[in-house]
């Protein structure tokens, strides 16, 4: 049984703080954080993993396709160089020194490779003292000695040699290529060609490159070799190209002098001291992913604020709702406290009826024969006869006015009052309410009230109710002849207890289940079904507990628990 | 109602029942007096009264249980049942029962005559309305 009897008691615990508006704030609380977690975690997560996939696969998608157009446009850069120096190793392989020191015939291949390659600017024959024999090209530039100069000593070496893009006398950009040769007499010479650095524009021009992509050449030291479109003209330094050498195509992320952010892209020639650079500007390049970026950010920003607004104001009326529901409950549980009340006044009356009719029915019999007697014979006027019938007349009115200050005590404490009470004084005063009708049907009555039992602090008139509801119950469940037994004790140094035990019809274990539920009733027909709901919540909020065993066909024990400082007393 | 008639009148109020039989006899009707159930039956075996009124709530055998031997062993005597409860659920009891009719206590003595007047009046073993 404890398992009912604490549910119903956790029950009614938590009906009371329930009513507290901070409850409803602490519900409302938590309802919102725990909604807006579980919506806004998951939605949260589900947008950072988009971000950074999409992130990845869009840069995939721009920065493949930039290396391998810079991979190619470098190859282009590599074979027009190849082609130059392989054209000009062909010469100086296939023709003897003295015939290229000849004007005519150097002039006469000199155009043939104009027409051929075209970008050649010159061409020029220079002995081994570095003395240029001949030359062929708008420029009179024969005689010219080039032995002190670096590229002579390094073609000497290396055997062929690339320049830097330079103005030179020439006055517009242009590149040296030196090849030198050695026929098998040992006697060795170097072909100068001298070219035109627009068939390096033509190349970046095949790009395709969109309007905001710069392309451009740089050398070893970061000159342009190539104008850009936004940092500078040829043979300016470059601002800020110092990246390490890589003969693959790299991409870095940077900002530029100008403090824009771009996607840097190079590679350096493997056959020749140039480097191929793109310059993509990242708002242009990555301006689908700044839309989805903006618009994932601005789905994301929406979503949270509709759930926030969908979740407050669901939160907002669940617990109004809720509010309103416990209050409407609230106010039934009174109503039904207030029936059960006259309810059991009602019943009382009944009880009290009784016990006045029967001193109302001695003074009716005792005043008619008063009467009686006096309308006969004053002769047989008898002084002491009167005297003996107003005695009695006035004993029952004393009987009747017992009765009635017993029943205005009972109603006067019907407001709570914490005071201090000699609780077996309480159990024998509900006891005399319900003597004449324990005499009425022979029932045993066994009272056991502990002497010198502590006095508590209770309000008396809801422990009358309390006493009143169980006994009431017990004589109900006895038949005539019945027993019930009655005692009280302390059970600890906090508490005392009374236990009410009948020997009456006991209770099944479906009974037993409901017990204390309001409007479960066995009485069929005259019962509210409330008593002992009210009873519990009563003895509850005392600060008591109450206890049941039963065993059906054998009995039912009620214990009452009541600390000796009621709860109430403290608030 | 003739004069002789035998009234047994049944109630633990010992006062009351006493004053009551006394003012019967003044007005000229034999009442006898049993504080008890028992000893009511004992006086009905003994007398044989035409009429017995008889209390409802009474210590050891109570009123319904006299009632319920009486309409058994004498179904020719009338039995008007007194009540002092307030409700009337005990006195339709007690006319199914085969009380002649019911009283609320207290009660005046001109319609308790007038009662045991019908009662005496009145067919033998009325239909009993089980």
């Amino acid at each position: 049984m404890p398992d009912s009897a604490n549910n119903d008691l956790s029950t009614n615990k938590k009906s009371e703080e329930r009513t507290s508006p901070a409850r409803y704030q602490r519900l409302r609380r938590n309802i919102t954080i725990l909604t807006l977690l579980v919506t806004l975690v998951p939605l949260s997560f589900i947008a950072m993993f988009n971000y950074y996939v999409y992130q990845g696969a869009l840069k995939n998608e721009i920065v493949t396709p930039l290396k391998a157009m810079v991979n190619k446009t470098k190859h282009s850069f590599e074979l027009f160089l190849a082609e130059r120096i392989s054209a000009i190793s062909f010469i100086a392989s296939a023709y003897a020194f003295e015939e290229l020191a000849e004007q005519f015939t150097l002039n006469r291949i000199f155009q043939v490779m104009k027409k051929e390659f075209g970008g050649f600017i010159d061409l020029g024959l220079i002995d081994s003292s570095g003395k240029q024999v001949s030359y062929a090209g708008p420029y009179r530039l024969e005689g010219k000695e080039y032995a002190g100069q670096p590229w002579f000593q390094e073609v000497q070496v290396r055997g062929t040699y690339i320049s830097d893009v330079f103005m030179g006398y020439r006055k517009f950009p242009h590149f040296v290529i030196a090849v030198q040769h050695i026929d098998p007499s040992g006697q060795a010479w170097i072909l100068r060609v001298t070219i035109d650095t627009k068939k390096f524009n033509e190349l970046i021009a095949s790009m395709g490159l969109d309007a905001s992509t710069d392309a451009y050449i740089l050398n070893r030291e970061g000159t342009f070799q190539t104008s850009s479109k936004y940092y500078g003209s040829v043979l300016e330094k470059c601002p800020n190209c110092a990246t390490p050498i890589s003969y693959e195509p790299t991409v870095v992320e940077t900002v530029d002098a100008q403090g824009n952010q771009i996607l840097f892209t190079y590679t350096d020639f493997d056959s020749a001291p140039f480097r191929l650079v793109v310059v993509s500007r990242r708002s242009e390049i990555l301006r689908s992913w700044i839309s989805f970026k903006s618009e994932t950010f601005f789905v994301f920003v929406a979503s949270v604020i509709l759930i926030c607004i969908v979740v407050f104001k669901l939160t907002g009326l669940l617990v109004r709702r809720i509010e309103e529901s416990d209050q409407k409950r609230e106010l039934a549980y009174h109503e039904v406290e207030y029936t059960s009340k006259l309810a059991s006044i009602g019943r009382l009356a009944a009880g009290v009826a009784h016990e006045i009719n029967n001193p109302l029915a001695i003074i009716n019999e005792k005043a008619g024969l008063m009467k009686d007697l006096m309308s006969m014979d004053t002769a047989a006027l008898d002084m002491k006869r009167f005297q003996a019938l107003t005695d009695s007349v006035l004993n029952s009115v004393e009987r009747c006015r017992a009765i009635t200050h017993r029943l205005l005590g009972f109603a006067r404490r019907m407001d709570v009052t914490i005071e201090s009470i000699d609780l077996n004084d309480v159990l024998r005063e509900v006891l005399s309410f319900l003597e004449k009708e324990a005499l009425h049907r022979n029932l045993v009555l066994t009272l056991e009230l502990e002497e010198g039992l502590p006095s508590i602090l209770s309000d008396r008139g809801q422990l009358q109710q309390v006493f009143l509801n169980i006994l009431n119950n017990a004589f109900d469940a006895v038949k005539d002849g019945g027993q019930v037994a009655m005692k009280s004790w302390e059970c600890d140094p906090d508490h005392v207890e009374v236990s009410i035990r009948d020997n009456g019809v006991g209770m099944s274990e479906e009974t037993f289940r409901h017990v204390f539920e309001p409007f479960f009733s066995t009485k069929k027909g005259y019962g509210t079904g409330l008593g002992l709901s009210i009873t519990y919540g009563i003895v509850k909020k005392l600060g008591g507990e109450i206890k049941v065993e039963s065993k059906l066909g054998e009995g039912t024990l009620f214990r009452v628990i009541l600390p000796k400082r009621s709860q109430q007393e403290g608030k | 109602m003739k004069t002789g008639t035998k009234v047994l009148l049944v109630d633990d109020e010992v006062e009351f029942v006493r004053t009551l039989a006394e003012r019967l006899q003044i007005r000229g009707i034999q009442a006898l007096v049993a504080t008890d159930g028992t000893e009511a039956l004992q006086v009905v075996e003994e007398e044989m009264p035409q009429i017995v009124v008889l209390d409802v709530m009474m210590p050891g055998l109570g009123g319904l249980e006299v009632l319920h031997r009486l309409t058994e062993n004498h179904p020719e005597i009338k039995v008007i049942l007194l009540t002092g409860h307030g409700s009337t659920k005990e006195g339709i009891q007690g006319m199914h029962l085969g009380a002649f009719d019911y009283l609320m206590k207290p009660v005046r003595i001109e319609e308790l005559i007038k009662k045991m007047g019908e009662a005496y009046e009145a067919p033998v073993n009325p239909s009993q309305n089980r």
